[in-house]
């Protein structure tokens, strides 16, 4: 159960754990499939029988922008992760990488609160 | 077979304002005076319109704002906003009201200062709490993320995307009303500043302020007004996603629903199109939307626009006006598209007059290549 209690909500118990360390998406009971962003049904197929499962957290590149701001360059990238969902994020360590590139999720803090973010997968590592 | 509603109703008037800069005026200001100026164009009064269409990025409520500035009691009205594209959806929502009886005149309006106001694309969108913490910078971020797949999936360069640019210039340098004009050449765009890759200051549209309208009426007035009236043939829209991360495959675009649902509303095919009219927020739109909207087929967008074949004299006439990245971008360049489109089958777009404009499409872009919406407009000679 995560820490703002039964009442909150989908997007509340994601930040939730996600502050926990975990990061959690949501699957299906009935027909297994994912959703990301956190919603409060499948989209399209309107599954309502809803759990929290912990993702692998690994993913591949779908597409990514280097954002030249004045105050410095910075990535952003969109994920697909293994389980299906796509993702809005940011590659670490790196300016960028090639489309398609493997990477692995880790729990960063991005202006005092804690936010998904890639590195490069390592091979061999999973 | 033709939709019933295909040539039910004519765009009889149109006008901008301050198209560029405008220093020291409002929205509103901007908006009113285009309002005036299209009602006058189609040689109504301002007392004639009972149909009103609005959206802005200034007012939560365009429709209250208009009808007050203007002193309009619209017996219908609708403030769609799907950004860029919401006024080739109102087109199709005068056209229904028209056609209904719910109303006799419609006047479709739009104004911004976002270029004296600030000099930033402006918008009313909310921020998106799964994308926020990485700071994307929208919506550039997203077309940005769109171009990258689009070159990873298909081998389209910067090269062309660099020649959308310069083909849009190309139009631009023979209207007298765009804002940038001057010389333009491929190597130029390649040298512009990144500013989010792959993407250039010369592949991202203007930010321009400037106000337009149209005004709508059935057919059978339309022929008694002092214009060639432009005819509405078809219209559709079509929405997929709002958040760029939800959107299934960023290279296809729901372009690719709305563009045969209004064909076919219109009776259409694009070997009939004289005149396309996209929105190119950025050079990776008029690529996507040509071969969404089937002039080219999917993934040759890139190898279609290159070396000149959408510029003038090319084999293909896109934004005869110079489009966005050269005319006008006021943040919500939608109607604009049709203001052209209307100019060239009068055949009033002087330098720039195509030799044949019977057709024209328009095609409306909103939110991060979020909303879609088509429209057919055509001469006498189109029905």
């Amino acid at each position: 159960m995560s820490a703002s209690g039964p009442a909150a909500g989908p997007q509340a118990e994601y930040q939730a754990h996600l502050a926990a360390g975990r990061f959690m998406i949501q699957r299906s009971r009935s027909t297994g499939r994912y959703t990301f962003y956190p919603r409060i049904a499948i989209p399209r197929t309107g599954e309502t029988d809803l759990e929290w499962v912990k993702a692998s957290g690994l993913g591949t590149v779908y597409a990514i922008t280097v954002n030249r701001a004045r105050e410095g360059a910075y990535n952003l990238a969109l994920v697909d992760l293994d389980e299906g969902p796509r993702l809005m994020s940011r590659i670490e360590g790196v300016e960028t990488v090639a489309i398609g590139t493997r990477v692995k999720a880790r729990i960063a803090e991005i202006d005092g609160g804690p936010a998904l973010v890639f590195d490069v997968a390592q091979p061999g590592k999973a | 077979m033709a939709h019933a509603l295909k040539g039910r109703s004519a765009i009889v008037g149109i006008a901008a304002a301050g198209t560029g800069e405008a220093p020291g005026r409002t929205a509103i200001e901007l908006l009113a005076e285009a309002a005036l100026a299209a009602i006058a164009d189609a040689g109504l009064k301002l007392s004639d319109i009972d149909g009103l269409f609005a959206a802005t990025s200034n007012h939560a409520f365009p429709t209250l704002s208009v009808a007050e500035y203007l002193g309009i009691r619209p017996r219908f009205f609708d403030g769609t906003n799907v950004g860029g594209s919401s006024f080739e959806m109102h087109l199709l929502q005068a056209a229904l009201a028209l056609d209904a009886g719910l109303c006799d005149a419609a006047l479709i309006c739009y104004g911004s200062n976002q270029r004296t106001a600030g000099g930033r694309l402006v918008s009313m969108s909310e921020p998106q709490w799964h994308e926020t913490p990485y700071r994307p910078r929208h919506p550039i971020t997203a077309y940005a993320l769109a171009a990258s797949r689009h070159m990873h999936q298909y081998g389209t360069t910067r090269e062309m995307l660099a020649d959308v640019a310069v083909a849009a210039r190309g139009w631009a340098n023979l209207n007298p009303a765009a804002f940038a004009r001057g010389p333009l050449t491929r190597a130029d765009v390649l040298a512009s500043r990144m500013i989010s890759d792959p993407l250039t200051s010369r592949d991202i549209c203007l930010v321009t302020d400037g106000g337009a309208a149209c005004v709508m009426v059935r057919a059978d007035r339309a022929r008694d007004l002092q214009h060639k009236p432009a005819y509405f043939l078809g219209g559709a829209g079509a929405q997929w996603h709002r958040s760029i991360t939800q959107m299934p495959d960023l290279t296809v675009t729901a372009a690719a629903e709305s563009g045969p649902r209004a064909f076919a509303m219109a009776g259409l095919a694009q070997k009939d199109i004289d005149l396309v009219m996209v929105y190119d927020a950025f050079t990776i739109n008029t690529i996507l939307f040509l071969e969404d909207l089937g002039f080219c087929p999917k993934g040759e967008g890139g190898r279609f626009v290159a070396d000149g074949a959408i510029a003038p004299g090319g084999r293909l006439a896109v934004n005869t006006n110079g489009g966005g990245l050269s005319c006008v971008h006021p943040g919500m360049y939608g109607l604009f598209l049709i203001l052209e489109a209307v100019t060239q089958l009068r055949g009033h777009a002087g330098e720039r007059q195509l030799r044949q404009c019977d057709i024209a499409l328009c095609h409306g872009n909103g939110g991060t290549l979020s909303s879609q919406v088509t429209a057919l407009l055509g001469s006498d000679a189109a029905l």
